[in-house]
């Protein structure tokens, strides 16, 4: 037959041309292999040197950090960074949030409040060799008071501009004056105003220390950038110099970040010699990373997974609550702006149940607007207990026999430390205030920015759900930035409590201070403006192997002091 | 044919501009702005006041538009309002990660989709096309996160024979040339590194492939159904030409035009980033960072990246389609 002549034409070739192809890409990868040189190290991959642990400790980071020069961060995860690298002349006493010595072994204020001369402690240099001194100090002062441009902006220097609110070329608002070399370990401070807070605002990881030679060599302070949007300068992005037990290695980004034992440290060296921040953003992967064994802890653990995650043996850490959530209560709204009505609303709420049901284990109840371990905290403040029927007799009192419907603000998709599950909240306290007779209609936006510009930037809102993390042991940072002024959020006027904390805010005698936020927590509970509803409790999770990590409610959490068993 | 290439080029260019209005016109009329989304929580009316003017964002759109544009042709995406870095280092940094991804994802795809479409159609009406079928529809419904989700949770934390997140063990000490983890493993010679690279994207690129592969099934058993009752191929079979050559010549290849313009279609979505697989696998891809974009109002990324990727998006068009004159001579590109 004529056709069986024709030899299969097509599968021989076909066969033979994936051979090729095959063995092309062999060849290929032979011969590019080993083209570029790898910069490996031979003994060290994986970072066990022979220790009796692991030494490489692999913390799941939410992102990266926003930049690696604190002063120019206000977010957690870059805090968190720095805490590894830098070190402020104060620090925190060990699971509380009061200001303990740090490169700074003590120091003194003048009566007036104005000066503080730090005495410093002595050996330490910083990464690159250059000592910590005093005129590393007054470098540091002098670096920040001189900002301009783009570098003052609150978004770009935050906790500057409000703690120390003017600069050299506003030097009418600046709280700071000059900064004084009294020898190599003596430096003075002076400030143009009192500020009570100066001390314990020096804890804050933008305040550290951070090496002039390098500040200078890697232009720390370049951050124009284009016009369009601030630019990390070189020392931000690669050459972060500090004092702190490790050093900085490497950065790939949205990837990694990895940082070294600093060999010339002056204080304990602990167990971890390389930390390597991974970045993974979604919280469910975090957890899944920590069953799978890819890293050895993470933060902020959702309330959900925390009883399948100890039962697989996982370590669950607890915080000491800083933080508040509360039910904002918009007095622009004819109904919020009854004092009656807010009094009602304040005894419709259980917040114990809410807390059973919605917030993670360690959540304290809230009876004012800061956690118990802030000074003014105020243990005989007017509370309002869970007592539904005295609200529907407040309500009835009020002219609302037959309560009222009103506009519940939530956000949506979003995970804050004071408020891990928003939706949760929301659900229980609409259930809550229904049985008083008070409808929620739900008006759920994302967090950012539709939400935040609703509450914070509009009147258009009912009640809402928001909260704050502090950021060190200071009482206006709490109650001054929610009821220090006129503000859209809570729309009240209210001159006598805006005067009181305006005052309490500049008084350089801390006692004098702590009992006049005592006074305003017992003003603002008798107000009633909104309602603190808990303190809750971040947690986070570690791998069997971590025997020990120093938790503290301002997150001073430096890595040098973790334990590791294996 | 470099005419044609030349030409297609070309018309990029009215594309581009009506893209970069339509986009900058958009952007800008997102809800909120920027220095809400910057300052969070800490934002007062003055500090946003200031946030907008330090960016530029008080002047005249119009004035806004020009000199963005003016950038661009210098080659000057601008930086990223979120991170401080330059939206081409950016991309230039997440890019290598979502086309790792891509072409695992299109390998999965293309290597089962074609096979069992084509499997599917010869055996039309039986048990495989059914099954076929069942799978390529059960590919499209199930949501690419749930299925993310799950193949993790079996084969990484269950049966942990595969790694869960990112694109390389944290503690692998590897050398970066391309940021092409699988090629520098392989450039440096360090092939642990490449193996660990490459185990790294088996499940995020299963994951991702399973859409386009129920797609290409799909498309692929059509396709040869089609051509398989064609009058040529009839042709052929009464000529007596042997199954197999007809199978190979006539049918799979003049079946393969629609598959590969589907195919096309698929690379420019893939390469576009994934974000649920990107998120569900903590993998640093373009679609991760556009997301957070999205969320930021990080205008000069979102105008960047999307630029970027409509540029991309149709130079595989058109790489599609000159690849049409190569399967079938019959097309000429015009």
């Amino acid at each position: 037959m004529q056709e069986s002549a024709t030899p299969p034409r097509s599968s021989r070739p076909a066969k033979k041309r994936a051979a090729v192809v095959t063995a092309g890409l062999a060849i290929g990868a032979l011969l590019l292999s080993g083209c570029v040189e790898s910069q490996r190290d031979d003994e060290t991959a994986g970072g066990e040197s022979g220790a009796a642990v692991d030494s490489t400790f692999v913390f799941a980071a939410s992102s990266d950090p926003a930049s690696l020069d604190p002063a120019f961060a206000s977010d957690g995860e870059t805090f968190r960074v720095s805490r590894q690298l830098f070190e402020g002349l104060v620090g925190v006493e060990p699971g509380t949030a009061d200001p303990a010595p740090l490169l700074a072994e003590s120091w003194e204020t003048s009566e007036d409040g104005l000066s503080t001369t730090f005495a410093l402690r002595e050996g330490v240099t910083f990464h690159d060799g250059t000592e910590f001194n005093a005129e590393a100090v007054c470098f540091n002062f002098d670096r920040w008071y001189n900002w301009t441009g783009v570098a003052q902006a609150p978004s770009v220097s935050y906790y500057y501009n409000n703690l120390f609110r003017g600069f050299a070329d506003s030097p009418d608002a600046a709280v700071y004056e000059s900064c004084e070399v009294n020898g190599d370990l003596e430096a003075t401070v002076t400030l143009a105003q009192p500020f009570a807070g100066f001390v314990p605002a020096l804890s804050l990881p933008a305040f550290a220390m951070q090496s002039p030679t390098a500040l200078e060599e890697f232009a720390a302070d370049d951050i124009g950038g284009s016009a369009e949007a601030p630019a990390l300068s070189e020392y931000a992005e690669s050459n972060p110099v500090g004092t702190g037990p490790f050093k900085f290695d490497s950065w790939d980004v949205g990837e990694q970040l990895q940082l070294s034992t600093y060999e010339d440290y002056w204080g304990e060296q602990g167990d971890v010699e390389t930390i390597i921040f991974r970045v993974i953003d979604d919280p469910q992967a975090r957890t899944q990373a920590l069953q799978a064994g890819t890293v050895d802890g993470f933060d902020l653990v959702s309330p959900a997974d925390i009883p399948t995650l100890e039962d697989e043996g996982f370590m669950i850490v607890p915080r000491d609550p800083f933080t508040i959530l509360y039910l904002g209560l918009n007095h622009e709204v004819e109904e919020l702006s009854d004092p009656l009505v807010r009094e009602a609303i304040h005894h419709a709420i259980d917040k114990q149940a809410l807390i059973d049901q919605t917030l993670p284990e360690g959540t304290q109840l809230a009876t004012q607007f800061i956690p118990d371990v802030v000074d003014g905290y105020n243990d005989e403040v007017t509370t309002y207990e869970y007592d539904p029927e005295r609200a529907i007799e407040l309500l009835e009192e009020a002219g609302y026999p037959d309560g009222f419907e009103v506009e519940f603000n939530y956000p949506t998709n979003v995970s804050r430390p004071y408020m891990p599950t928003p939706e949760q909240v929301f659900t229980n306290l609409t259930d809550q205030l229904a049985a008083v007779g008070i409808t929620a209609t739900p008006s759920p936006d994302v967090w950012t920015p539709d939400y935040l510009d609703k509450i914070q930037g509009t009147a258009d809102h009912g009640i809402h759900l928001l909260g704050w993390t502090g950021d060190y042991n200071d009482t206006d940072n709490f109650i001054g930035v929610f009821f220090g002024q006129e503000k859209l959020e809570f729309g009240f006027d209210n001159p006598e409590l805006f005067a009181a904390l305006d005052e309490a805010r500049g008084m350089t005698d801390r006692e004098a201070q702590t009992a006049a936020y005592e006074e305003i927590n017992e003003q603002i509970a008798e107000f009633n403006p909104a309602i603190p509803l808990a303190h809750p409790a971040p947690s986070l999770a570690f791998a069997p192997r971590v025997d020990s990590y120093p938790a503290s409610p301002v997150n001073d959490e430096v890595f040098n002091m973790i334990e590791l068993n294996e | 044919m470099l005419r044609v290439i030349g030409k297609r080029l070309a018309l990029l260019v009215p594309t581009l501009i009506g893209l970069s209005i339509l986009l900058f016109l958009w952007v800008r009329n997102l809800p909120g702005g920027p220095a809400t989304a910057l300052l969070g929580e800490r934002a007062t009316p003055e500090a946003v006041e200031r946030v907008n003017e330090l960016y530029g964002f008080n002047e005249p759109i119009i004035s806004q538009y020009f000199t963005y544009m003016g950038k661009l042709l210098q080659g000057d995406f601008g930086t990223s309002i979120n991170t401080g870095r330059p939206v081409l280092e950016e991309f230039a940094t997440r890019f290598p990660g979502t086309v790792e991804l891509t072409i695992v994802a299109l390998i999965f795809a293309i290597g089962i989709g074609i096979p069992l479409g084509y499997v599917a159609a010869r055996y039309y009406g039986r048990f495989v096309d059914h099954g076929s079928v069942v799978l390529s529809l059960l590919g499209i419904t199930v949501p690419v996160f749930f299925l993310a989700f799950i193949l993790k949770y079996l084969f990484a934390i269950q049966w942990p024979i595969l790694p869960p997140d990112g694109r390389q063990d944290p503690r692998m000490d590897a050398t970066h040339v391309t940021d092409f983890y699988v090629l520098d493993g392989i450039l440096t010679g360090e092939w642990d590194a490449a193996w660990d690279a490459f185990q790294h994207l088996i499940l995020p690129g299963i994951a991702l492939g399973t859409i386009p592969l129920a797609i290409i099934v799909r498309i692929t058993r059509a396709s040869v159904l089609e051509v398989q009752n064609a009058d040529y191929v009839r042709t052929a079979r009464a000529k007596g030409l042997m199954e197999k050559t007809i199978r190979n010549r006539f049918i799979l290849r003049n079946a393969m035009l629609p598959v590969v313009t589907t195919i096309g279609l698929q690379v420019g979505l893939l390469i576009s980033g994934a974000v649920l697989t990107e998120t569900v696998f903590a993998f640093n891809g373009i679609g991760r960072f556009l997301r957070d974009a999205i969320f930021g109002l990080d205008y000069p990324v979102l105008q960047g990246f999307i630029i970027i990727i409509a540029i991309l998006y149709a130079v595989i068009n058109l790489i599609v389609d000159i690849s049409y004159s190569i399967i079938d001579p019959r097309v000429r590109v015009s």
